[in-house]
């Protein structure tokens, strides 16, 4: 009797938290003021606090493009820094608005779990990186049979790793965290002679460790992690609002509008300009999605196009130097592409 | 005193509504219908939360694959089996480091609580500073102290420290032979059954004679000699069938022998030397609660201090310990659970991972509360029947 008497309690307490949240999201946005964000505990150009306590990074990014489409105002967002393990259950409980925290979007969390993913915000692919250093000689994932592997838990990461040394017949010996700053700390301590997760996130990492120069990551990228934020399920809305504000992250550098032109486009003579930007006569396209029909501007004013929001925090104006490969726009061979606004 | 006997006298013969018994019943009855009502309202709103998330409920993801590894298993495991085989494996893993986390700590505890009452000042000092330094650190600080102690200490693999038969120590844990049976080498089993069967049944002959001649007998020599002896000679006898398997150097670790591995070991440690700090005050108050004059009538007796402690205090001091050690030993096997601090695969670790994995939050603490529950219930049946053992017996 008393297992199950307590057992519904521990039920109660979700209960009661989910019971928070309600299926319109933009007006408890609206009403608090603010977007709730929830981002990762500190992975560099994705999600971090810089020094004095500010989040950078696309994702990061991201929350402000929809703040400034929902407020005109890129800063009315709050953010709740989480684990692998919390952020699911973080959104469903109605505590964050948006999860937009380096999450690859998979069937099962698009199906499963009450949510919905909004897009691909980073085409991401799972690699290795070793201490060329420790281990001279090893230049291939294949190489790693006997290995012990640093792993956060209750990733894709932890799934495709078990998946990839099985698929080659080679033994492994799993060190998991909770925690990204454990798994990074247990890495460069020595514990593990490999770390594993996306590729995008291993640079980022490198740059923490101790000496970064010693550290290679293998050239094998072993899986799709196409990363992207997501919003609660049964709030289409919502959904559109998020979803929308990405599309049109990506028409703004298509369009050639940046932060610096973005008022002189508004004068633009191209009707798509000028369409996108809401300035043709009597347009409903921002009302119609829930927001001002300024809308695109104020994320542009915000955070820039997607390309100056890539660049700035992951590509080339930041320390990870991550070249934009598929995260290109389609019009330059990449997979970023968006439906048309109109 | 006086005034609670006269209203238990004079039952008050009012009118219905101020009958005790009737307004006690009504009282209870609307403490119970409120409780159901609560219960059911949070039951159902959950219910409906989830129904209106479209979230997946039920316990049918449990036979799902898991896909992830396990770092320690005690039992088969692959990233083929199934979740509900990933949390049992977890639950075998807080066992295990409960299990000998209780052992450890009740042996130091016990060292420390009688040293605490040593007449050599040192010795006393010692204790104390021990006790009070433990007791008053969170564990997973200590846990914490251990892991990164451990992890900076020693040195990577390559640089392995060098231990006697054949064992190794270095960052990723302390590995030794792991030994091979051969043929023949269940004779060794049975030898050593059979060794502890006579070692019992000499005890209990030396006993009985000594209850009625009064003469000793030296019970535990005989029985060292028959619990190690007999399996030796098996072993001898089957023509000594076991091999060991050492660790060797390998690309990037030692392989083969049987490794321990840093997180359960500082778990392990951490767990032990806290909770003994808590043990020994407790064994310290038992030892304190027997009065004096049993020491000084055993004494008179003519009992060696040795005898005094083994056969008239510590008996005593029993009943007074086993209560708050019972809460000790439920407090350690629950904070095994700061284990995912730390990485080891324990049930809150592995739990945690398929919770996230399948997104089934609540069937998954749910399972997390029941299986802690049970075990600590568990833990004091045990403790309770060892009690009732212990107890006074009347004549």
């Amino acid at each position: 009797m008393k297992h199950i008497a307590i057992g519904i309690l521990g039920a109660a307490a979700l209960g009661l938290v989910a019971s928070a949240a309600s299926a319109a999201t933009l007006d408890d946005v609206k009403a608090k003021g603010f977007i709730q964000c929830g981002v990762s505990t500190g992975l560099a150009g994705f999600s971090a606090p810089d020094d004095k306590g500010d989040w950078q990074g696309i994702d990061a990014d991201f929350c402000r493009a929809v703040a400034a489409a929902v407020f005109g105002d890129g800063t009315k967002v709050k953010f709740t820094p989480l684990s692998a393990k919390e952020r699911f259950t973080a959104l469903q409980s109605g505590e964050i608005d948006i999860l937009s925290r380096n999450t690859t979007w998979t069937i099962n969390r698009d199906t499963a779990l009450g949510l919905n993913f909004v897009g691909v915000t980073y085409y991401d692919g799972q690699g290795f990186m070793i201490n060329a250093k420790k281990l001279p000689g090893v230049n291939s994932a294949l190489q790693l049979s006997g290995a012990a592997v640093c792993v956060q838990s209750g990733t894709t990461t932890e799934l495709n790793l078990a998946d990839y040394f099985k698929s080659n017949k080679m033994e492994y010996n799993p060190v998991v965290f909770e925690k990204l700053e454990e798994v990074n700390a247990a890495y460069d301590a020595g514990r593990c002679d490999v770390y594993t997760t996306d590729q995008s996130g291993l640079y980022g990492i490198r740059l923490t460790l101790g000496a970064p120069a010693d550290h290679v990551v293998l050239p094998e990228i072993i899986s799709k992690e196409p990363l992207g934020p997501a919003v609660r399920q049964g709030d289409d809305q919502w959904y559109h609002i998020v979803k929308w504000t990405y599309f049109a992250l990506l028409q703004a550098e298509e369009l050639g509008i940046t932060k610096a032109n973005v008022e002189e486009m508004k004068a633009s003579d191209n009707p798509e300009i000028k369409r996108v930007l809401g300035q043709e006569a009597d347009t409903k396209i921002g009302t119609d999605l829930g927001v001002s029909n300024d809308w695109v501007v104020n994320i542009v004013k915000a955070v820039g196009n997607y390309g100056e929001m890539f660049e700035r925090n992951v590509g080339s104006g930041s320390p990870l130097k991550i070249a934009r490969g598929i995260n290109a726009l389609w019009t330059k061979g990449g997979l970023q592409y968006a439906p048309p606004i109109r | 005193m006086a005034s609670q006997e006269i209203l238990r006298e004079e039952p008050s013969r009012g009118s219905f509504i101020n009958d005790p018994k009737v307004r006690g019943i009504f009282f209870q009855a609307v403490v119970v219908i409120v409780l159901v009502a609560l219960v059911w309202w949070i039951v159902q709103n959950t219910i409906d939360n989830l129904t209106r998330l479209r979230i997946a409920s039920g316990f049918g993801f449990l036979r799902g694959r898991a896909g992830f590894d396990i770092s320690d298993s005690a039992i088969a495991y692959s990233s083929d089996s199934t979740y509900g085989r990933a949390i049992v494996v977890g639950f075998i893993n807080t066992l295990i480091v409960a299990g000998a986390g209780i052992i450890t700590a009740t042996i130091i505890g016990f060292i420390l609580g009688i040293g605490r009452l040593s007449h050599n000042w040192l010795i006393r000092k010692i204790c104390m500073v021990y006790v009070e330094v433990f007791r008053n650190i969170p564990p997973l600080l200590v846990i914490f102290f251990w892991y990164s102690g451990v992890l900076s200490v020693l040195p990577p693999p390559r640089e392995s420290i060098n231990l006697p038969f054949g064992s190794f120590l270095n960052q990723r844990g302390f590995y030794f032979l792991r030994p091979i049976w051969g043929e023949g080498s269940w004779l060794i089993l049975v030898a050593l059954l059979l060794g502890i069967a006579m070692a019992w049944f000499v005890a209990r002959k030396a006993r009985q004679r000594q209850m009625a001649t009064g003469q000793q007998f030296p019970v535990f020599w005989t029985s060292a000699a028959l619990i190690t002896g007999l399996p030796l000679l098996a072993y001898a006898l089957s023509g000594f069938p076991l091999s060991f398997d050492y660790p060797k150097q390998s690309t990037f670790n030692l392989t083969g022998g049987f490794q321990v591995k840093p997180e359960f070991l500082s778990l392990y440690l951490a767990l032990s030397f806290y909770t003994a700090a808590f043990i020994a005050e407790i064994v310290r108050a038992g030892i304190m609660g027997v009065s004096k004059g049993q020491t000084e009538a055993a004494g008179a007796l003519g009992l060696r201090p040795g005898s005094i402690l083994r056969l008239v205090v510590i008996p005593q001091a029993m009943r007074i310990v086993i209560p708050p050690l019972t809460s000790q030993y439920l407090n350690l096997t629950k904070n095994s659970s700061l284990a995912i601090a730390i990485g080891y695969p324990d049930l809150t670790a592995t739990t945690g991972t398929v919770l996230n994995q399948t997104g089934q939050a609540i069937e998954c603490v749910l399972i997390m509360m029941v299986v802690y529950l049970a075990l600590s219930l568990l833990t004091s049946a045990i403790m309770n029947v060892v009690n009732a053992r212990m107890a006074l017996v009347e004549r």
